[in-house]
C-alpha cells in the first residue's frame, strides 16, 4: 500500500517536473523574444560604448565608478542565494530544502556569470583583459576577486551539475523518444552513464557532501573580497573594517529574497504547488528575517560609529546620504528593504506566499538601491577642496543594466527548458523517507527550526 | 658612482637650475636616508634611466610665494604650462591650484600635483602593474598596460588621477610626440593619466614645465639623495629648507608618504593679503571642443548630444 503510494507520488512528480521540458507555450516564446530584444538593446548600447569610449557613461573623473559596479555587487550578492544557502541547508540536513536547492544553485551560477561581466564592461580597455592573467599582481584586491569569483563559479557549476546527474539520466530514459536527437545525445552525454546503482548513489552523495562543505567558505570569501575592492581604499564610507561581513550578510539577505521570487514564479507557471508549499515560503521567510535583523544591526553599527565621531569626510558622506542629494535613495532603502519586509514577515496576517513574495521583491529593490548608495556617494565626497561630485547614469548605462537583468532571466528561462528545476530524485528520496503519509510533501516536512533540525 | 651617467644628469640638472658654482660645496652632504624607506616598485618595466644609483625626487611648494597668479591676472601658470606641455586633454589639471581657507578667515592657494606617494595606494591596487614606482621614486603609468579599471583612481586619496573617457581631442602636433611612460603624450583613450613629475625632463637634467613656468618661483624640484632643491632661480639645501620653514605634507596621517612638501603661506612674499578677494583665473585648453562634457544620444543617425554637468573646482 505504502509502496504503491510512493510510486504514485513519484510518477506525478516526474510528470509535473518534466512537463515544461516537453511542452512549450506561445507565451513562453513571446517572453523569450522580449528578453532577447532587451539583451540586444543592451548589446547595442555596449557597442556604442566601445566605439566612443566610457565617455558615453555618466562617470567622470570625480565619480569614476557607476552603475556597472553597483550591478556587479548586486549580482554577486544574489549569487549567494544559491549555493551558500542550499549548501548550508544540505549540511544541516534540513529535509524541506529538497525542492528548493536546484533553483537556488541555478541562481548562483547565472548571477555569477552576469555579475562577473559587469567589471569587464566597465573596463576602459576590455581587449586587454587577458593582461590580468599575463601580468596579474596578487597585491591587488581585484585579483582576489577574480580568483575567488572564478573558483566560486567553477564550484557552483559542479555543485549544480552533480545533483543533476540522476535527473539527467532519468530524462535520458523517460524523454528519449519524445525529444529531438540533439537533446537525446546531450542527456546521454551529461548523464555520464548513470545507472542508479547503490554504489553510484553512494559516491554521488559523498561528492555532493564534499562540494557542499567546500562551497561555503568559497562563497563567503567571494563577497568578502568584493567588499575589499572598496574597503581597501582610503575613502569615507568604504574605509571600514566591517565591510567583509556586512557584504556577506547583505548578499545572503538578497540571495534568499531572490530564491523566494524565483520559487514563486516557477510555482505558478510550472504548477509546482504540490512541491513548493506554503511551508517552504514560511521557512525561507524566517531565514530572511534572521538575515534582515543581522543586516539592520550591521547597518546601524556602521553608521553610528562614524556618525558619532563625525570625522570631516565621513560627516560629508553622512550628510549626503541622510539629508542631502542621496537621502531619498538611502531612506528608500531603509523603508523598502528593512522596515516593510520586517513588518510583512512578522505580522502574520493574510496568505503567506504573497506576503513573502512582496517582501522579497521589496528587499531586492531596496538592496539594489543600497548598493547604489554604498558605491556612489562615497565617490561624490570631495577628498580635495572642491564641490561634491555629480553622477547621473546615461542611457548607455541604463540599457546595459536592463540588458544584464534580461540576460539573467533569459538564461533562467532557457535552462528551465533543458533541465528539471526541481531535483526529482532528492524529492522522491525525501518522500520515501517520510512515507507514512504520501499525500503532500508539505505534510511530511516537520515543523521546527529548519536549521537546527536533523533527520 | 660619481663617474656614471647619473652623475652627469645630476650636474646638468643643477647647472640648468642655477648655473652653479657654490653647489659643489654642498654636493657632498649626506643624503637623507629616504631612499631606504622607499617601497620597492611592484614591477618596473620602464625606468627613468638604467643606472643603479637612483635619485629621490621630491617637490617643495613654498606657498608663502604663491598667489595663484591672481596678482598677475593670469590663470595659474603651473597648471597652464603643464597643460600646454603635455597636451593635456580638456578638463585635466595634473597640477591643480586649490583654494583653501586660512584659520583667520582668509584664503591661500595650494598647487597640487600628483604627490608621488612612497606608500602609494594607487600603485598598491593596480591589478596589472600598469602603475608603478620607478627607481627614482616617481609613480609612472604604462598606458600600453593599463586596462582602464580605474581602481587606482578610487584608491588615490588626493584625486590626482584622471581618465581618458573618450578619444581625447588634441592638437595635431601631439601626434608627433613619442609616447613613453615618462612623457605620456598623446593621451590614450581608456587609460588613466596623471602628473609624473616630468620624468623625461628630470632624466635629462631639466626642470618640469610647471616649475620652470611659475612666475613666482614657488615650486622647487628636489632630490633627497643630493639634499638639494631648486626652483630655477636659486638652489637650497633641501633638509634645511624643510626644517626651517615648517614644511608639512598634505593629509600626512594617511600614511601615504607623499613626496611633495608644502611650506605654509598665502603669497605674502609677493604682497598678497590673506583677505585678497581676487579669484583664480580659469585655465584654458586651446584645443578643447567640449567633448569632455558631452555624450552621444541614443540614435546613431542623429547628432543628439547630451550635455551634463560635473563638479569642477570653484
Ligand atoms: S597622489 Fe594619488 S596618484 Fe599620486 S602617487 Fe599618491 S596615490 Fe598615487
Ligand atoms: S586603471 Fe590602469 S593604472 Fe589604474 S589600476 Fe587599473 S590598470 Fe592599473
Ligand atoms: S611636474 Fe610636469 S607633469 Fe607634473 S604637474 Fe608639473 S608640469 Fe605637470
Amino acid at each position: 500500500m505504502k509502496a504503491r503510494a510512493v510510486e504514485g507520488f513519484n510518477q506525478r512528480l516526474e510528470r509535473t517536473v518534466f512537463s515544461p521540458l516537453t511542452h512549450t507555450t506561445k507565451g513562453y516564446y513571446a517572453f523569450v523574444l522580449l528578453l532577447m530584444a532587451i539583451v540586444a538593446w543592451g548589446l547595442y548600447a555596449y557597442v556604442t560604448q566601445l566605439r566612443y569610449g566610457l565617455s558615453m557613461t555618466g562617470m567622470r573623473n570625480v565619480v569614476m565608478w557607476g552603475l556597472y559596479l553597483v550591478n556587479f555587487v548586486f549580482f554577486i550578492g544574489i549569487s549567494h542565494a544559491g549555493t551558500l544557502i542550499s549548501a548550508i541547508l544540505r549540511v544541516t540536513h534540513a529535509g524541506w530544502r529538497t525542492p528548493v536547492t536546484r533553483m537556488a544553485e541555478l541562481i548562483t551560477v547565472v548571477a555569477l556569470m552576469v555579475g562577473a561581466l559587469m567589471p569587464l564592461i566597465d573596463l576602459g580597455h576590455p581587449e586587454r583583459v587577458w593582461y590580468l592573467i599575463a601580468y596579474g599582481r596578487f597585491q591587488s584586491p581585484l585579483m582576489w576577486d577574480i580568483v575567488s569569483i572564478t573558483s566560486y563559479l567553477t564550484g557552483s557549476l559542479i555543485y549544480l551539475y552533480l545533483p543533476l546527474i540522476p535527473d539527467i539520466a532519468l530524462m535520458r530514459d523517460r524523454l528519449g523518444r519524445t525529444s529531438s536527437a540533439i537533446k537525446r545525445k546531450l542527456y546521454t552525454f551529461l548523464a555520464l552513464g548513470w545507472r542508479n546503482t547503490p554504489e553510484q548513489r553512494h559516491r554521488l552523495e559523498k561528492a555532493i557532501g564534499i562540494m557542499a562543505l567546500t562551497i561555503i567558505p568559497i562563497a563567503i570569501s567571494v563577497h568578502t573580497v568584493v567588499s575589499f575592492v572598496f574597503s581597501m581604499t582610503l575613502r569615507p564610507g568604504w574605509d571600514s573594517t566591517v565591510f567583509g561581513i556586512y557584504f556577506v550578510i547583505g548578499a545572503i539577505f538578497s540571495g534568499i529574497a531572490s530564491i523566494l521570487i524565483v520559487m514563486a514564479i516557477f510555482r505558478k507557471f510550472y504548477h509546482l504547488e504540490e512541491y513548493l508549499t506554503e511551508k517552504h515560503f514560511r521557512y525561507l521567510g524566517y531565514l530572511m528575517l534572521t538575515t534582515l535583523l543581522i543586516y539592520l544591526y550591521l547597518t546601524f553599527g556602521e553608521y553610528l560609529t562614524v556618525g558619532y565621531k563625525l570625522e570631516v569626510e565621513e560627516k560629508h558622506l553622512l550628510e549626503l546620504l541622510m539629508l542631502g542629494g542621496n537621502a531619498a535613495w538611502f531612506w528608500l532603502f531603509v523603508v523598502t528593504s528593512l522596515i516593510i519586509p520586517f513588518l510583512l514577515i512578522v505580522i502574520r496576517r493574510g496568505p503567506t506566499i504573497p506576503r513573502m513574495v512582496t517582501a522579497a521583491v521589496l528587499i531586492n529593490v531596496g538592496m539594489w538601491i543600497k548598493r547604489f548608495v554604498i558605491v556612489i556617494p562615497s565617490l561624490q565626497v570631495p577628498l580635495m577642496p572642491f564641490d561634491f561630485g555629480a553622477y547621473t547614469p546615461t542611457w548607455v548605462e541604463w540599457s546595459i543594466t536592463a540588458g544584464a537583468f534580461a540576460a539573467f532571466i533569459l538564461i533562467f528561462a532557457l535552462f528551465a527548458k533543458l533541465m528539471p528545476l526541481i531535483s526529482i530524485w532528492e524529492v522522491a528520496e525525501e518522500a520515501e523517507k517520510r512515507a507514512p503519509s504520501v499525500a503532500e510533501v508539505a505534510e511530511r516536512t516537520e515543523v521546527g527550526l529548519p536549521l537546527i533540525k536533523r533527520r | 658612482m660619481e663617474g656614471d651617467n647619473k652623475g652627469l644628469n645630476r650636474r646638468e640638472f643643477l647647472k640648468k637650475s642655477l648655473g652653479a658654482a657654490g653647489l659643489l660645496a654642498i654636493l657632498g652632504t649626506p643624503a637623507v636616508p629616504l631612499l631606504s624607506q622607499r617601497k620597492a616598485s611592484a614591477s618596473a618595466p620602464h625606468s627613468a634611466s638604467g643606472n643603479k644609483k637612483a635619485h629621490a625626487w621630491c617637490m617643495v611648494i613654498d606657498m608663502k610665494k604663491c598667489d595663484g597668479c591672481t596678482g598677475l591676472g593670469v590663470p595659474p601658470q603651473c597648471t597652464q604650462a603643464c597643460i600646454m606641455g603635455h597636451y593635456a586633454p580638456e578638463g585635466m589639471k595634473w597640477i591643480e591650484v586649490y583654494e583653501q581657507k586660512l584659520p583667520g578667515g582668509g584664503r591661500f592657494f595650494q598647487p597640487t600635483p600628483c604627490y608621488q606617494c612612497e606608500n602609494a595606494p594607487c600603485v598598491n591596487v593596480c591589478p596589472v602593474a600598469a602603475t608603478y614606482h620607478n627607481e627614482d621614486g616617481i609613480v609612472l603609468i604604462d598606458h600600453h598596460r593599463c586596462i582602464g579599471c580605474r581602481f587606482c583612481m578610487a584608491a588615490c586619496p588626493y584625486q590626482r588621477r584622471f581618465f581618458n573617457w573618450g578619444t581625447p581631442k588634441l592638437p595635431p602636433e601631439a601626434a608627433l610626440a613619442e609616447y613613453s611612460p615618462l612623457y605620456p603624450v598623446p593621451a590614450i583613450k581608456g587609460t588613466v593619466i596623471k602628473c609624473m613629475f616630468c620624468a623625461h625632463f628630470l632624466r635629462d637634467g631639466k626642470l618640469p614645465y610647471c616649475v620652470a613656468a611659475c612666475p613666482r618661483k614657488v615650486l622647487y624640484m628636489g632630490d633627497f639623495n643630493e639634499d638639494l632643491a631648486s626652483n630655477g632661480a636659486e638652489v637650497v639645501k633641501l633638509s634645511k629648507f624643510l626644517d626651517e620653514n615648517n614644511a608639512y605634507r598634505y593629509k600626512e596621517a594617511l600614511g601615504t608618504q607623499p613626496r611633495v612638501w608644502y611650506l605654509p603661506g598665502h603669497g605674502q612674499e609677493f604682497g598678497r593679503e590673506a583677505e585678497d578677494p581676487r579669484e583664480l583665473k580659469p585655465t584654458v585648453w586651446p584645443w578643447a571642443d567640449g567633448s569632455y562634457e558631452r555624450r552621444r544620444g541614443v540614435w546613431p543617425w542623429k547628432e543628439s548630444d547630451i550635455w551634463t554637468w560635473e563638479a569642477r573646482p570653484k
